[in-house]
C-alpha cells in the first residue's frame, strides 16, 4: 500500500489551544553541567522494571550498563556518566502516585570518562533487521514522546503484516512543549538518518514526517535535510495544528484517513509510528554507539524565568534544570511533567529527569487557575462534540460515577486515549479523565481478581481430583491385597486339606509311600 | 519546594453552567419583551411570581437537603426553569397557578430527582402539563394581542385581576380575553367552516397570528444565537422544527382547507420557544447526535398530532414530555461509531 498525503483527514473533534510556544521554542538547546547526583530508576518505560547490575561502591565508565532488561518489555539503563554507585534503593520518582520506587544513584567523578562501545557497527545496512532490534534494545531506547514504550517493540511487528509506512510524529501539539521542534530545527540530520535505519529495519517503502502548521522553522529544517540526502521515500507533511493531532491514532488518521483497529495497534495496518527524539536517539546509538543517556527537556511557563530547552542527563535532578533556567518566579505554584493537557502534576521538584520526561511546566495561578468545585453534569454533550475517539464521555462519566463497570465497558471506556479534551471544555469542571483512568484502573483490579480467583478455583478442583484419584488407589490397592490374601488362605486351606488327606491315607495304608512334604509358606505375589 | 498536584488536563477553556444559563436567558428576553408587548402586564406577572418562587423554592429544598445553598442558586438553572414555564402561561392567571406550578417544578420535577442533572424530565414542562390537566379554565386566560386589544388593561388593573380576580368597572373575562390562534382554528375547524374563511378572522396576521408571529420569530433569533454560541445543541431545533414542517407540508399539500399551513405551524404557540428553549434542556433530552435528531424529530411529529387531533391547541409539552420518556433509549440505539470500531 503506498500513500500520498496530498489530501489530509481531519479526525472527529479536536481542540485549538492557546499555544504558549514561542517562550520556549526561540533559543538554541542549552546543555546542563554535570550533576551533583544522578538518580537512575530502574523503570523508566513501560513494561518490567530493570535489574541491577552493579553494586554500590562500584566505579563505572559513560555508558556502561548499569542493569538490564527484565522479561520482554524491558529495556537497560546505561550510566549518563562515568562515576560511583553511592546507593541501590528506593527514592522518590516522578510517578503520579507519589511513592518511591528503585534506583541506582550515581555520584559523577567529572571526568565524564566513555567505556568502550560493546560491539561496534560499521554499517548497519549490512545488518539484519533483528541485529538492528537488539542494538536499540540493548541502547536503552523507549518512546521519547512521553508514553516510554520499549521502541525495538515496534519494529518487532508481532503481526506478521509488512509495514509500509512510518510515521515520523513531529506534532507535538501540547502547548507549551518545544523540545521536538528544537530537535528537528537542530538535529534534523540525525533524525533523518535515524530514519534511514529504520525504513532499513522495518523494510518499510515510505516515511511522512508530520509536523504541525505552527512549527514552520521545523518543517523548513526538516524539508532541507530529507533533500540533502535525496531519498524521496521520506516526506515531510504539514498537518493542521488540532489538538491532539498528536495522538498516535489521530495522526495516523489525518495522514492516511485510515483507523487504527480499536484495541489494536498501527502495525495491524501497516504503519508504525515513533517520535522525532526516539528516532534521533535510535540514529545515535547505532551510528555513534551512544545508548540512551540524555534527553531534551523542555524547561518553561510563567513560573520560570527563563523558558529554554536543556539537553539534561537522565537522573538529574528537576531542580537543577529550573536553577539553570533562573529559578522559580514568585506565585509558581504548579510543576507539572508533560504538557498542560496530559502531563502530571508533581508534587515536589527534587525528583530525576527520566526518559519520558518531555516537558517541566512551571505555572502560576494566572496560567493555570485551581479548578473550581465541580457541578452536576447537565449531559450538554460538548465532550462527545470535541472527544478525538468519538466517544460519548458524558455516558462513561455517568458509569464511571455509579460504578457500573459493565455498562462502561459497552460504551468503549477503553478507546478513551485520556487526551483530556472532554474535561477542557465542560462546564460543569467535572475532573473526567480522573474518573476515567480510576474505572479502567477498577476493571484491571477486577479482572486481576477474577483470574486470581479463577486459577484458586482451578487450584482447588485439582486438589479434589487428586485426593479422589489417591483415594481410589488405595482402594484399589487394598482390594488387591484382600484378594491376594484371599486366595492365598484357600490355597493353605487346600494344602492342609492335601495333608490332612494324606496322613490319612498313610495311616489307612499302614506304611510311609514317601517323604511328607510340610506346606512352605508363599510369600506376597 | 512543595506544589499542587491536580489530575489532567491542567486547563480549561473557562465555559461553564452558570455562564451556558446566563446565555439562554439572555436569548430568551428579546422574545420575553414581545410577549409583555403584545399581551400585556400579565406576562411580567407570570414571570415575576414563577422566578421568585422557583428560586425561593430550590433554595428550601436545597437547605432541607443538607446542601450548600449558594453555589446551587449560582447556577441560574431555577431561574430558567421559571422563566420557560410563565412563557408557557396565559397573561391573566391568578398568581397562584405560576406559584403552583413553579413550586411543582423546582420541588418535585426536580429535586425529588435529585436536582440538576438528575431530573428525567422537564421540570417546566412537568409543572406546565400539571397546570393544564388541574386548572384546564385557567390555562386559557390569553389575552388579545396589542392591536385587536379594545380593552387593554393597564399595569394596576392586571394586578388586581391576577392577585384579587377583580376587572375593572363594566368588563368582565370575556371582554378582556381571547382564544388563540391555535385554539381558534381547532374550534372552528371543528365547526366545519374551511381554514380559509377561518383565517381572514382579525387574530390572524401576515404570517400566522397576530404578535405569536414576532414572539415566535425572535425565539428564533433567540435560538440561532445560542446554537452560534454553543450552548444548545442544533440538532433538536432542527429535528423538531424540519419533522413539524415536514407533516404539516404533507397534510398541507393533501388538503389545505383543512390543515394548516407549514408556516402558521412553525410560528405559532409554543413552536419556537418549544425547539430552541424547551426541548433543547440537556438534561432531559437525548445526548448522542443522531440521538438528538430523532429526539426533535419526535416532539415535532407529537406536536403536529395533538395540534391536529387532539384535545389541546399546542401540544410542545407532551412531545417533550413524552420524548423525555424516550431519552435513554434513543441515546442507547444512537451511539456514534466510536474510533477504530468496525464499520
Amino acid at each position: 500500500m503506498s500513500y500520498d498525503f496530498s489530501r489530509l483527514h481531519r479526525f472527529h473533534g479536536g481542540l485549538v489551544l492557546e499555544e504558549h510556544k514561542r517562550e520556549s521554542s526561540e533559543t538554541p538547546i542549552e546543555t546542563l553541567p554535570l550533576p551533583d547526583l544522578l538518580t537512575l530508576p530502574l523503570q523508566q518505560h513501560i513494561g518490567e522494571p530493570a535489574t541491577p547490575m552493579v553494586r554500590v561502591g562500584e566505579t563505572v565508565a559513560k555508558g556502561q550498563r548499569l542493569a538490564r532488561p527484565e522479561g520482554y518489555v524491558s529495556v537497560p539503563i546505561h550510566a549518563p556518566t562515568s562515576g560511583k554507585i553511592v546507593a541501590i534503593g528506593d527514592f522518590p520518582v516522578p510517578h503520579p502516585s507519589g511513592l518511591k520506587a528503585p534506583c541506582i544513584v550515581l555520584e559523577p567523578d567529572g571526568e565524564d570518562r566513555w567505556c568502550e562501545p560493546e560491539n561496534p557497527i560499521e554499517d548497519y545496512t549490512a545488518l539484519d533487521p533483528s541485529a538492528l532490534r537488539n542494538r536499540i534494545r540493548d541502547a536503552g531506547i523507549v518512546g521519547l514522546g512521553g508514553a516510554g514504550f520499549p521502541s525495538f517493540i515496534k519494529m518487532n511487528p508481532a503481526t506478521g503484516r509488512p509495514i509500509d509506512l512510518l510515521v515520523v510524529n513531529g506534532a507535538e501539539c501540547e502547548p507549551w512543549i518545544t523540545c521536538d521542534d528544537r530537535l528537528m530545527r537542530e538535529r534534523a540530520e540525525a533524525v533523518v538518518g535515524g530514519i534511514h535505519i529504520l525504513l532499513h529495519a522495518l523494510s518499510a517503502a515510505q516515511c511522512a514526517i508530520a509536523i504541525e502548521d505552527n512549527k514552520p522553522e521545523a518543517i523548513a529544517a526538516m524539508r532541507r535535510a530529507v533533500a540533502s540526502v535525496g531519498d524521496d521515500r521520506m516526506q515531510v507533511v504539514e498537518i493542521p495544528t488540532l489538538y491532539p493531532s498528536g495522538g498516535e491514532k489521530q495522526l495516523i488518521y489525518v495522514l492516511t484517513g485510515r483507523e487504527v483497529p480499536s484495541q489494536g495497534l498501527p502495525a495491524d495496518i501497516g504503519i508504525v509510528c515513533h517520535n522525532p527524539g526516539t528516532i534521533a536517539a535510535i540514529h545515535d546509538a547505532v551510528v555513534h554507539h551512544r545508548p540512551l543517556i540524555s534527553r531534551i527537556v523542555t524547561v518553561t511557563g510563567d513560573g520560570v524565568k527563563r523558558p529554554a530547552n536543556v539537553e539534561a542527563l537522565i537522573g538529574t535532578p528537576m531542580v537543577d534544570l529550573i536553577e539553570h533556567c533562573g529559578g522559580y518566579t514568585p506565585g509558581a505554584d504548579r510543576l507539572i511533567m508533560g504538557g498542560p493537557m496530559m502531563g502530571y502534576a508533581l508534587p515536589e521538584d527534587d525528583l530525576p529527569v527520566i526518559k519520558t520526561t518531555n516537558c517541566l511546566l512551571v505555572a502560576t495561578r494566572r496560567t493555570l487557575p485551581l479548578p473550581p468545585p465541580p457541578r452536576p453534569c447537565i449531559r450538554c454533550g460538548e465532550c462527545e462534540r470535541v472527544c478525538p475517539a468519538r466517544l460519548l464521555p458524558q455516558q462513561l462519566y455517568w458509569y464511571a460515577h455509579a460504578r457500573d463497570f459493565d455498562r462502561i465497558q459497552d460504551y468503549h471506556l477503553f478507546d478513551c486515549i485520556e487526551c483530556g479534551c472532554c474535561a477542557h471544555v465542560c462546564p460543569s469542571h467535572i475532573p473526567l479523565v480522573q474518573y476515567y483512568r480510576y474505572a479502567k484502573t477498577e476493571i484491571w483490579e477486577i479482572e486481576r481478581e477474577r483470574r486470581k480467583a479463577e486459577q484458586a478455583r482451578q487450584r482447588h478442583e485439582a486438589r479434589l481430583a487428586r485426593l479422589e484419584r489417591e483415594k481410589r488407589e488405595r482402594e484399589e490397592r487394598l482390594k488387591k491385597k484382600r484378594k491376594a490374601v484371599r486366595t492365598d488362605g484357600d490355597r493353605r486351606k487346600a494344602e492342609i486339606a492335601a495333608a490332612l488327606e494324606r496322613a490319612r491315607r498313610k495311616k489307612a495304608g499302614g506304611e510311609a509311600q514317601g517323604a511328607a512334604t510340610t506346606p512352605k509358606a508363599q510369600g506376597d505375589d | 519546594m512543595q506544589f499542587h498536584t491536580f489530575s489532567s488536563p491542567h486547563v480549561h477553556n473557562g465555559n461553564s453552567v452558570p455562564a451556558v444559563m446566563r446565555d439562554v436567558l439572555l436569548a430568551v428576553s428579546p422574545g420575553a419583551a414581545l410577549m409583555v408587548y403584545f399581551f400585556g402586564w400579565g406576562v411580567f406577572f407570570n414571570l415575576l411570581i414563577s422566578s421568585v418562587t422557583a428560586v425561593a423554592a430550590e433554595a428550601l429544598v436545597v437547605k432541607l437537603r443538607g446542601r450548600e445553598v449558594g453555589p446551587v442558586l449560582a447556577d441560574h438553572s431555577a431561574l430558567v426553569t421559571a422563566v420557560l414555564l410563565a412563557l408557557a402561561l396565559p397573561p391573566l392567571v391568578p398568581w397562584w397557578v405560576p406559584f403552583l406550578g413553579a413550586l411543582f417544578a423546582i420541588v418535585l420535577a426536580k429535586h425529588l430527582y435529585g436536582g440538576l442533572g438528575y431530573n428525567p424530565f422537564n421540570p417546566a414542562m412537568v409543572g406546565f402539563v400539571m397546570l393544564l390537566i388541574a386548572f384546564p379554565k385557567q390555562m386559557t386566560l390569553w389575552t388579545p394581542p396589542a392591536g385587536l386589544d379594545q380593552q387593554r388593561l393597564d399595569f394596576t388593573e392586571t394586578a388586581a385581576c391576577i392577585f384579587t380576580h377583580r376587572l375593572p368597572e363594566g368588563l368582565d373575562y370575556d371582554a378582556v380575553t381571547l382564544a388563540t390562534p391555535l385554539d381558534k382554528v381547532k374550534t372552528d375547524l371543528g365547526t366545519g367552516r374551511t381554514l380559509r374563511e377561518i383565517l381572514t378572522a382579525p387574530t390572524f396576521g401576515t404570517l400566522a397570528g397576530v404578535g405569536w408571529e414576532w414572539a415566535n420569530l425572535a425565539y428564533l433569533l433567540g435560538g440561532l444565537w445560542l446554537i452560534h454560541r454553543r450552548r444548545i445543541a442544533w440538532q433538536i431545533p432542527a429535528g423538531m422544527l424540519g419533522s413539524l414542517f415536514l407533516v404539516s407540508l404533507v397534510f398541507y399539500g393533501y388538503d389545505s382547507d383543512n390543515y394548516a399551513s407549514p408556516l402558521f405551524h412553525l410560528l405559532s404557540g409554543a413552536a419556537m420557544l418549544g425547539a430552541f428553549f424547551i426541548a433543547t434542556d440537556p438534561v432531559t433530552a437525548a445526548t448522542t447526535p443522531r440521538g438528538r435528531l430523532w429526539y426533535g424529530a419526535g416532539i415535532g411529529l407529537i406536536v403536529y398530532v395533538i395540534r391536529t387531533w387532539g384535545g389541546y391547541p399546542d401540544g410542545v409539552a407532551f412531545g417533550v414530555l413524552l420524548m423525555n420518556m424516550a431519552a435513554p433509549t434513543l441515546d442507547h440505539y444512537t451511539q456514534p461509531r466510536v474510533y477504530g470500531a468496525r464499520r
